[in-house]
């Protein structure tokens, strides 16, 4: 089934028109209430009215990140606070959250593009959907929540952890769709064998999984497990949270509201365009939200485009499953971690070295985070207890930061590899 | 008395303890005393040595990070009871025991300690 047939379905033509009009629109309003961006287009001698098409998106600027952080907290906002009904946030690199604002409006459209994902992955009113992704500052609970009663589906909002419980519920409520973390879906297939629950026997049949990268194989894995069809469902605060798109049942890229968010792929080196079907940074566009659209944002994925009608019916362009990143962020159990956040709480204490290492790796379907850091000579001492003292304050103020638990492992001064150039801080060892 | 220990960082690696014992070798240093406390991912290696200061460049030169620290030795008879009126005799006077170690031979036992105030220690004991 198609949510909204006249926007998933139509006329490529049609739906160049549509962005052009929301387009031109949307670069009057930020330039008129957005000093940010009137500021970046006086700079590049452009007007609103030098915007009338989408060809004329190269000549706006891009949105990074850090503008964000810069404009922190309520900097990028188009409309009057009195206007805002929701604030979210996601972890930043200096220990400052990215603030994301939505207006009502803006609450719709983000209810419509979830419920357009679940219906893309074959949800419907009569499904129960058990949403296991955190609820709070993160717009993965509360998105899929909203879009999921927008549907009409039964809501069981128990968000993340608590996996015993995820069980019973999902048992005695006969949930029939998931929501959460591919690695936490993982998780609970492998909890469900040791409960002795056998997952044939469940009314559950599709997952939708998103906010980290996982493969092919992954997807087989857990579809294997919970005996269930798993769906990408891909998003990002900044642009609205998840629901930006989603697969459908033909597992052939995910459907984008493109009628919401302009895709562009950019070529990382040059950020010139690339066509279709080339892999490169993805960018979006805000093109209908009122409390702050952002122009050409650059989302760090890797993915590539196709515009081909899909099977499905649908005429929205489809992005591939992310292919990577063009910068060095980790996604760490859903959480986005930065090498350089970690180096930020190094320098800030005196008995360690600014010197790291970053090893994430899974255990089980668990990701984990080990830091290697190097003590400073001085303040080496001959006593465990002192060594201890040292190794907890670290942990806890990286923990404090990243907002996610580590293993903080104390090496000797001068080992860790230094490099000229690029450091290499990272060690992936993940299979996904 | 008191006596100068060396303490030297390991990271919990293949051949590590071999290197700095390698360094100490070479620099014609005898070990006469050694403990190592471990945890999963380092260890601390403690020793007395015939000349801590040589051994301290030495080890420094190589990379290692060491720390020079005040213990006190005592030698007490080889028989059942005397450390424990030794640590009675600390813990009476007030004084923290950080770690010990030492070994039985001949009658005697000599003992490395690590207290919070070695030169009370020495008082109360000697």
């Amino acid at each position: 089934m198609i949510w909204n047939e006249p926007m998933e379905t139509m006329s490529r033509d049609e739906m160049i028109n549509l962005q052009n009009n929301r387009l031109k629109d949307m670069v009057t309003r930020v330039y008129h209430n957005v000093e940010f961006y009137r500021k970046k287009m006086q700079s590049l001698g452009i007007e609103p009215g030098d915007i009338n098409t989408i060809e004329d998106l190269v000549k706006l600027p891009f949105t990074t990140k850090k503008d964000l952080r810069d404009n922190y907290p309520f900097g990028l906002f188009a409309v009057p606070k009195s206007e805002i009904i929701r604030l979210h946030a996601s972890s930043g690199t200096t220990g400052k959250p990215t603030v994301v604002a939505y207006t009502r409006k803006d609450i719709n459209t983000f209810a419509e593009v979830v419920a357009r994902a679940l219906c893309c992955a074959g949800g419907t009113k009569n499904d129960i959907i058990q949403i296991a992704y955190g609820y709070g500052l993160f717009t993965g609970g509360l998105g899929i929540h909203y879009g999921s009663e927008k549907l009409g589906a039964t809501v069981v909002p128990i968000s993340g952890g608590n996996t015993s419980k995820q069980l019973t519920l999902m048992k005695d409520f006969g949930t029939t769709i998931l929501a959460c973390t591919p690695s936490y879906a993982l998780y609970l297939s492998e909890a469900m064998v040791d409960a002795g629950i056998d997952a044939k026997e469940l009314p559950l049949r599709i997952g939708i999984f998103g906010a980290e990268p996982w493969s092919q194989e992954m997807r087989m894995k857990i579809e294997e497990g919970l005996n269930i069809t798993a769906h990408d469902i891909y998003g990002l605060s900044e642009i609205i949270g998840p629901g930006v798109a989603c697969s459908c049942e033909h597992h052939s890229g995910l459907h984008i509201a493109e009628d919401h968010f302009i895709p562009e792929i950019l070529n990382p080196d040059t950020l010139a365009p690339v066509d279709a079907g080339i892999a490169g940074e993805l960018t979006f566009t805000t093109i209908t939200k009122e409390a702050m659209p952002l122009i050409r944002y650059r989302t760090r994925d890797l993915s590539k485009l196709t515009y081909d009608k899909c099977e499905c019916g649908r005429t929205n362009v489809r992005m591939s499953k992310i292919l990577g990143r063009s910068d060095d962020m980790l996604i760490i159990r859903g959480v986005n971690v930065f090498p350089s956040q970690v180096e930020s709480v190094l320098l800030d204490i005196p008995e360690a070295k600014p010197h790291y290492m970053l090893i994430v790796d899974r255990q089980g379907t668990m990701d984990t985070l080990e830091i290697q850091v190097e003590i400073d000579d001085r303040y080496f001492s001959d006593e465990m207890a002192q060594l201890e003292h040292i190794r907890k304050k670290i942990k806890q103020k990286v923990e404090s930061i990243l907002g996610i638990s580590v293993i903080i492992s104390l090496v000797e001064h001068k080992t860790l590899k230094r490099s000229e150039g690029k450091a290499q801080r990272v060690i992936d060892k993940r299979k996904i | 008395m008191i006596i100068k220990q060396l303490s030297v960082f390991l990271q919990n690696e293949l051949g590590r303890l071999e290197e700095a014992t390698d360094v100490i070798y070479k620099n014609n240093i005898n070990i006469t005393a050694l403990s190592i406390a471990e945890t999963a991912e380092y260890g601390i290696l403690r020793m007395i040595v015939s000349d801590t200061d040589k051994a301290a460049e030495a080890l420094k030169e190589c990379d290692f990070s060491i720390k020079i620290t005040d213990v006190i030795c005592i030698e007490v008879p080889d028989n059942s009871g005397e450390l424990h009126k030794i640590l009675r005799k600390l813990s009476d006077n007030g004084i923290n025991l950080s770690y010990m170690y030492g070994y039985s031979k001949s009658g005697k036992a000599p003992l490395i300690l690590k207290v919070s105030d070695p030169k009370k220690a020495i008082e109360v004991l000697e």
